[in-house]
């Protein structure tokens, strides 16, 4: 990926104007011949995380392959509130099967395509975190194994918010969800290893991994542009805030991504045959506080008294991220 | 061209014949030796083109079919017993999408306890999955339901499962002819999906359906079903113009013109139960037989009229509704004109437990004298089976069922009869 150095950035939030950028570095979906592969008129909630990150990583996928793209989709969310017929958004070939198969299905397509030379069509799968993380886990991990020809995109969205918010493997510890709520001693989510799905997708050594956030749309294009230039399996890892599930304001959900990335809890990175070649930098450092405040989930947190010993066990999972990827290293690493 | 092969090979052949373009591959006894042909074949060029996937599990494969299918590819996969199961949900997805996929399905008992031979029980328990299921008597016809599975399939968009005794067929060496390319592409045209995955007409597949449609989504799923009564008898002419015999079919009719007594059963039995039949006739008993070659849909005339002649209907079947009895005998009772009491559920055969002419004859001879009771459970060991229940009677903790009964019997290895 080749990057100009970006000089101009709209005050306060690092984000590059747009007009100041060249043509082919421009925001897809600034061009007026974008192809709203997610249309409106769909029924997610006000500022959905999931919605937008779906339609950026749609649109930018159907640019790179000159609209050639096919998508599976897992139940879930983006499922449900894109297909109640006949108001389908989707403006592309798409096939929902179940909630575990996504990626396997993706394989199937991937190989009816192959076999019959259509080597111009491109296959993505998607699903959210439950779908990914977990029912979906065996199929996907299979995927990636065989190398199929897949790119597969995760909304984590860290819950399954489809059926009400409940707890998935990809749920914070400390989260409330309506399957680990705090009430006496507990702290929400209990505290486990995690089940970060990035790093396991890096250990399939497949050709392209990456993850990005909502706040910073335009590098989730890039990444999905970039993805399409590898043949075989690839996995990008949205974090997307669910103002529902998450209990913050719908207009935070962008200031909520960012926060998410400038704390460290979540790291947003590249990586090519199991090897990162390029980490997003934190900017400005936050602690993790400012990231849980605005969200009911850890509202349990902040009652009087406030639970410091896990706040800090956050502070401490934010560390070790911004360590382990080097998230505050001085300059931009790049393969 | 006639050739002595195992039954797999024969299947392997026979779908190698249809020109699958993906074939997906889960390892499971007894299907195992179908797929494990088919990737050789793939892999030294002979069946091209066609894409071999090795998936991690019978979801997926059933999965990778799903999409496949969706993509326009004639898409195949086999399974057996737990397999089966494990991929049911997606069973039941690629009959709901309309996905003309075929499978077979090497029948086998489902545990626990874990028991690799044969019985129905896998394939029954998917019996309103939606799929078409057609059953095998022997390899040759085995063989012949894979051609007509993919033609069922894919004029209907319905999935086709063909299901074949496991080990008994599967493994069995047996003489089969084996049509041409050219015989086989003269009878089954190129896959025209009514539904697919393309970006120059993009569509949505798989969408939710709320209250307003589902009804209608599933009564067509029925009326489409029901198609197939129509459509396997009147492409039987055709079949026999292009392979030169008689094969498949809804139901099997032996000697049953003048019989009281009619034996209906599915799969490789109906070998015994017909030399059975024929040495009671030798003996002055009108019996005869019927074989249900497709079992979904329920060929609910075909039997009715099979049965015109029975005052008495011994349905033996190699599956069990656990709880009530009978499976298939239940599907006949419904089909008989006389009264159900007249149809007697025999259990036979659960986990390869052989089906003996002997025993046949012990059973038939109570159904002529009268004697037969509503369900049995033929060739059971009530002696064992009292043993357990004596222990469970003395003492709360019994232990596990199936280790009791194999330490009672006192045998290491599983005895077939």
């Amino acid at each position: 990926m080749s990057y100009q150095p970006i000089r101009f950035y709209q005050t306060g939030t690092f984000t590059v104007g747009n007009r100041l950028l060249p043509d082919e570095q421009r925001s897809v979906q600034a061009n007026m011949r974008r192809t709203n592969s997610l249309n409106s008129g769909h029924r997610a909630c006000q500022g959905c995380g999931e919605a937008l990150g779906a339609r950026y990583t749609i649109d930018a996928a159907m640019e790179a392959t000159q609209r050639q793209l096919v998508a599976a989709n897992a139940t879930g969310c983006l499922e449900v509130f894109s297909t109640p017929y006949p108001e389908t958004s989707w403006q592309i070939p798409w096939i929902h099967s179940l909630f575990g198969n996504a990626a396997a299905v993706g394989t199937g397509i991937a190989a009816a395509l192959r076999v019959k030379g259509r080597h111009d069509v491109r296959v993505i799968a998607q699903g959210g975190d439950g779908g990914t993380t977990d029912i979906g886990f065996g199929c996907l991990s299979g995927m990636f194994e065989r190398n199929d020809d897949v790119l597969y995109i995760c909304y984590d969205n860290e819950g399954y918010m489809n059926t009400g918010v409940q707890r998935s493997s990809a749920t914070p510890p400390a989260a409330r969800t309506n399957t680990t709520m705090p009430l006496g001693q507990s702290a929400g989510n209990r505290f486990g290893q995690g089940k970060y799905l990035p790093a396991i997708a890096m250990a399939h050594d497949i050709p392209y991994v990456a993850t990005a956030t909502v706040a910073e749309l335009h590098d989730l294009e890039a990444k999905v542009r970039r993805a399409m230039e590898f043949r075989g399996a690839r996995y990008i890892h949205v974090f997307v805030p669910c103002p529902l599930g998450w209990g913050h304001d719908s207009a935070a959900t962008i200031r909520i991504a960012r926060l998410a990335k400038e704390t460290g809890l979540f790291p947003v990175f590249e990586a090519e045959g199991g090897r990162v070649t390029h980490v997003s930098r934190i900017k400005r450092k936050l602690p993790v506080e400012e990231y849980l405040r605005p969200q009911q989930r850890y509202a349990h947190l902040f009652r009087d008294p406030p639970r410091r010993d896990v706040i800090e066990r956050i502070q401490q999972l934010a560390d070790r991220n911004i360590l382990r990827y080097r998230l505050t290293d001085g300059v931009e690493r790049r393969a | 061209m006639l050739k002595q092969i195992e039954g797999s090979a024969a299947v392997a052949e026979a779908v190698a014949l249809c020109r699958p373009e993906v074939i997906c591959a889960y390892p499971i006894s007894p299907q195992t030796h179908i797929v494990e042909a088919l990737g050789r074949m793939v892999t030294d060029g002979r069946l091209a083109p066609c894409e071999f996937i090795n998936v991690e599990s019978e979801f997926a494969a059933m999965s990778v079919a799903i999409g496949a299918s969706a993509a326009g590819a004639r898409a195949y996969t086999a399974t057996a017993s737990q397999g089966l199961l494990f991929m049911a949900e997606a069973v039941y997805n690629a009959a709901g999408l309309g996905l003309p996929i075929v499978m077979t399905v090497a029948n086998r008992a489902i545990g626990a306890p874990i028991n690799i031979w044969n019985d129905h029980t896998d394939a029954l328990s998917q019996r309103d999955c939606g799929w078409i299921q057609l059953f095998a008597e022997d390899n040759q016809e085995a063989l012949d339901l894979h051609l007509q599975a993919f033609r069922l399939a894919e004029e209907l968009s319905l999935p086709v499962m063909v299901c074949m005794d496991g080990f008994i067929l599967t493994h069995a060496y047996e003489r089969v002819d084996l049509p041409t390319q050219q015989q086989v592409d003269a009878y089954l045209p190129p896959y025209l999906p009514r539904q697919v995955l393309d970006p120059a007409e993009p569509i949505s597949i798989g969408a939710m359906v709320g209250p307003e449609a589902f009804m209608e989504v599933r009564y067509l799923a029925h009326a489409k079903q029901r198609q197939a009564l129509d459509l396997i008898p009147s492409w039987a002419e055709e079949f026999r113009r292009i392979f030169g015999r008689d094969s498949g079919g809804l139901t099997h009719a032996y000697r049953v013109d003048d019989a009281e007594i009619v034996v209906v059963a599915l799969g490789s039995v109906l070998g015994t139960i017909k030399d059975t039949v024929d040495e009671m006739r030798t003996g002055g008993t009108r019996i005869g037989v019927l074989g249900i070659g497709c079992f979904r849909p329920w060929p609910t005339a075909a039997v009715r009229e099979a049965l015109q002649t029975a005052k008495r209907v011994v349905v033996l079947e190699k599956s069990l509704a656990v709880g009530l009895g009978g499976i298939v005998s239940n599907n006949v009772a419904a089909s008989y004109a006389g009264s159900p009491d007249r149809v007697h559920t025999v259990i036979a055969g659960l986990g390869g437990r052989a089906i003996t002419r002997q025993s046949l004859h012990r059973l038939l001879g109570q159904a002529v004298e009268g004697g037969l009771e509503p369900l049995t459970f033929l060739d059971l060991d009530h002696a064992l089976v009292e043993r357990v229940i004596a222990r469970e009677r003395g003492q709360r903790r019994s232990g596990p069922i199936a280790e009791g009964i194999l330490r009672d019997l006192g045998v290491v290895a599983a005895r077939a009869g």
